[in-house]
């Protein structure tokens, strides 16, 4: 694997040894020194065009927990303010000698345009438009894997703005791949034009899937869609699609709540709900450390730099 | 005096097909036609060029050209788009309005002609239908008539408010009637249901995150304007047909005998929307590429009849601008050197349909058949292309003539070959290269 910028070129077999090798990062995490050498000397660069405190954290944690240098670039102290081309910003940075690029724009497609550019740089997806956020998919499998033990044959509904959501493709993907049964949920104003080739059911009825399911995702629901008349309100969204305390007690006793973050209490979540004990999202926050630990270990471990080689005392 | 005598080919223009030899006069007019012409005694000053195995016809035309002079000269002149559009065969193309500042004015119009002047090819320039195309009133469509004007398009987007198509269609019915016999050209497109929209709304769009333009933002404004010109009398014409919706409401229209026109892009017949699954804005294009379903509607549409053009919709952007994430990219694609080699390569018609499609068809549309796409016989004006329908080769838009490289076809394999190309008598290309 050179580059990391869609499940979809992902095979089920990398899938899982991906989320056996987050195993053995959890473990490295729960040590009094979380860090481990396996990436001295590499330098691994945040190349946010757009705003995410969250998952530029993550990975900048899980880079330095590998002994990775870390270099961050965001777009608001930057030459790109200048006029500066993504390409030329990219072949400004990977000059100085870095070994990985976690990109973020808002527009579909850039990890991929800027894993044409590089020459010899890993290219990470940190999130793009609407199309994907593989590494946000991986930290939803292995959570569900950790708390339901496996994936295969479970049911998991994705709730609210799929249309829109980076985090609903890679989700539905990724899942699906590991032998889930996917069931996306949402007016049909806030699904894909098409779902030609997903392997995924639909129901515009939360209602009906909460008893039936393994585990709710929900999706953030942005305010800016009201403007574009996909719903008529907040309210009326939160009062068909939002997972109030009673639609909680619909579900199955095991059944997990998980949300991307950050969430909107009382839209797509409402606040009670959250302190419920099954609700994981804490567990993913975490997870994604460890998850995009395995990831730069896969693109830039080499058979030098195995997890085992610790400093630890 | 003859000064060029074409060797060997085979002619074919509307009239049919035979083997000729085609001698042609410093007045730039065709001088004979006949089965073997011997230049050995004509003298030193005549050329002889090699036809032999090629089809020599009339040069085509192309009437959805971007030449985007003035304003984005970094990306293509009108030199330099006529350049291309020689060594594609061309002999006459229609510059698109949507230049800086649009060509809604004739001084603009007058502008391009004379930059027209020094150009490879007979360069002619459309109008903007409203000022500015910017849809709110209509451009002075009788003043650049005067100028010779034909065509009026807002091309690059379509003339949104449906009053305001109406009075255009009435108004150019008057110009029609006044012995300017001017033609609405429509880039149809609904800017509500499009806007924001990047590539086809479908399958690909949905999986790839990029927000759609769906099919009945095309359709919509077809079955308006096909209502309009119902109602107004106007003659219309549907530039770059992209689904299989609009080319069956312009079939029927047509069997309802409605004098309307259409013409679709290379791209649109060869391409779907699976080539943006890389994000390479080089397939960005509006209307966009769509579905294979809708290739094989415009195919059908090219097979019979209904669509009267294959146009090419060159549109040259630079590579900075291509480079950009897509659904910033600019659309747009080059087209004028490859048109002739995809339709002989991906259409299964006959050779004399597809260079109607090219020819004849698209010079009726603008009223200039008389002088380009005019049957090959003395006394016409020598507007001639000479291509070999055999040789292949394949598509590398570094060699292009363009300024721009945005070339969808990038390393394809291609059938058919512009070997000479004659403008007004001058041999503007010879076997493949650009005399000036």
């Amino acid at each position: 694997m050179k580059h990391l910028l869609s499940i979809a070129d992902l095979t089920p077999t990398d899938l899982t040894d991906l989320l056996d090798l987050t195993e053995s990062f959890v473990e490295v995490n729960e040590r009094p020194i979380p860090k481990v050498p396996a990436l001295r000397g590499k330098t691994v660069v945040s190349l946010f065009f757009e705003d995410s405190t969250r998952t530029r954290l993550s990975f900048e944690t899980a880079a330095k927990r590998l002994s990775a240098d870390t270099m961050t670039f965001s777009v608001s102290t930057s030459s790109v303010k200048k006029g500066e081309s993504v390409r030329d910003t990219v072949e400004t940075i990977e000059a100085m000698g870095i070994h990985a690029l976690v990109v973020r724009h808002a527009s579909a497609g850039v990890p991929a345009q800027v894993s044409r550019w590089v020459r010899g740089a890993s290219v990470i997806n940190g999130g793009d438009g609407w199309h994907e956020h593989p590494t946000q998919a991986l930290l939803d499998a292995f959570t569900l894997r950790q708390h339901l033990h496996t994936i295969e044959g479970r049911h998991v509904a994705i709730v609210g703005d799929i249309k829109h959501s980076r985090v609903a493709r890679s989700d539905a993907l990724a899942f699906t791949a590991l032998g889930a049964r996917v069931t996306l949920v949402a007016p049909p104003t806030l699904l894909p034009p098409s779902l030609d080739g997903w392997p995924v059911e639909v129901s515009y009825d939360l209602d009906d899937v909460l008893p039936k399911i393994d585990a709710c995702y929900l999706l953030r629901m942005q305010r800016e869609r009201m403007t574009e008349a996909l719903v008529p309100s907040l309210r009326e969204y939160a009062s068909l699609y939002g997972l109030t305390p009673e639609r909680a007690d619909r579900l199955g006793p095991e059944a997990l709540i998980m949300h991307p973050g950050p969430m909107n209490r009382g839209v797509e979540i409402a606040g009670e709900v959250t302190d419920r004990p099954n609700v994981v999202v804490i567990d993913q926050v975490r997870n994604g450390v460890a998850v995009r630990m395995a990831v730069l270990y896969s693109l830039l471990g080499g058979p030098d730099a195995a997890p085992e080689e610790t400093d630890q005392p | 005096m003859t000064q060029l005598v074409l060797r060997g080919a085979t002619v074919l223009d509307a009239t049919g097909e035979r083997r000729a030899d085609v001698a042609v006069g410093d007045d730039g007019r065709i001088a004979a036609v006949a089965p073997d012409i011997d230049a050995t005694g004509m003298g030193p000053a005549v050329r002889v060029l090699d036809a032999a195995g090629c089809v020599l016809t009339p040069g085509f035309v192309d009437l959805h050209t971007h030449l985007r002079e003035p304003g984005k000269e970094e990306a293509e002149t009108v030199e330099s788009g006529s350049r291309c559009a020689a060594l594609g065969g061309y002999t006459a193309i229609l510059a698109m309005p949507n230049t800086t500042p649009a060509i809604d004015s004739a001084a603009v119009a007058r502008l391009v002609l004379d930059l027209g002047e020094k150009a490879l090819v007979d360069v002619h320039t459309s109008g903007a239908i409203t000022v500015g195309r910017e849809g709110a009133s209509l451009a002075p469509m009788g003043e650049m008539a005067a100028l010779g004007v034909r065509l009026f398009t807002d091309d690059g987007a379509g003339v949104q408010d449906d009053r305001l198509m109406r009075r255009a269609m009435e108004y150019a019915v008057g110009l029609r009637g006044r012995g300017q016999p001017v033609v609405l050209a429509q880039h149809c497109e609904l800017d509500s249901l499009a806007e924001g929209g990047h590539m086809n709304e479908g399958a690909w769009s949905s999986r790839l995150g990029i927000p759609g333009i769906p099919a009945e933002a095309e359709e919509l404004m077809v079955m308006r304007d096909l209502a309009l010109a119902r109602r107004t009398g106007a003659v219309v014409h549907f530039q770059h047909l992209s689904t299989a919706g609009s080319v069956e409401l312009v079939r029927r229209a047509k069997a309802a005998g409605l004098p309307c026109t259409a013409e679709a892009t290379t791209h649109h017949f060869t391409l779907t929307d699976a080539a943006c699954a890389g994000y390479d804005a080089t397939f960005k294009v509006n209307p966009p590429l769509r579905t294979a379903d809708d290739v094989a509607a415009v195919r059908e549409g090219l097979a019979d009849g209904t669509i009267d053009c294959i146009a090419t919709d060159h549109a040259p952007h630079t590579q900075e601008a291509k480079e950009q994430p897509f659904d910033q990219a600019p659309p747009g694609m080059l087209g004028l050197e490859t048109a002739l080699a995809l339709a002989l390569t991906e259409l299964d018609l006959p050779l004399a349909r597809i260079v109607a499609l090219l020819s004849w068809q698209p010079a009726r549309v603008l009223g200039l058949d008389a002088v380009h796409g005019a049957p090959i016989e003395p006394g016409a004006p020598a507007n001639l292309c000479v291509f070999d329908p055999a040789a292949t080769w394949t598509v590398d838009p570094d060699r292009s003539a363009s300024r721009s490289r945005n070339n969808p076809y990038r390393g394809r394999a291609v059938r058919g070959r512009v070997r000479h190309t004659v403008v007004g008598g001058e041999p503007v290309v010879i076997d493949g290269e650009a005399q000036r």
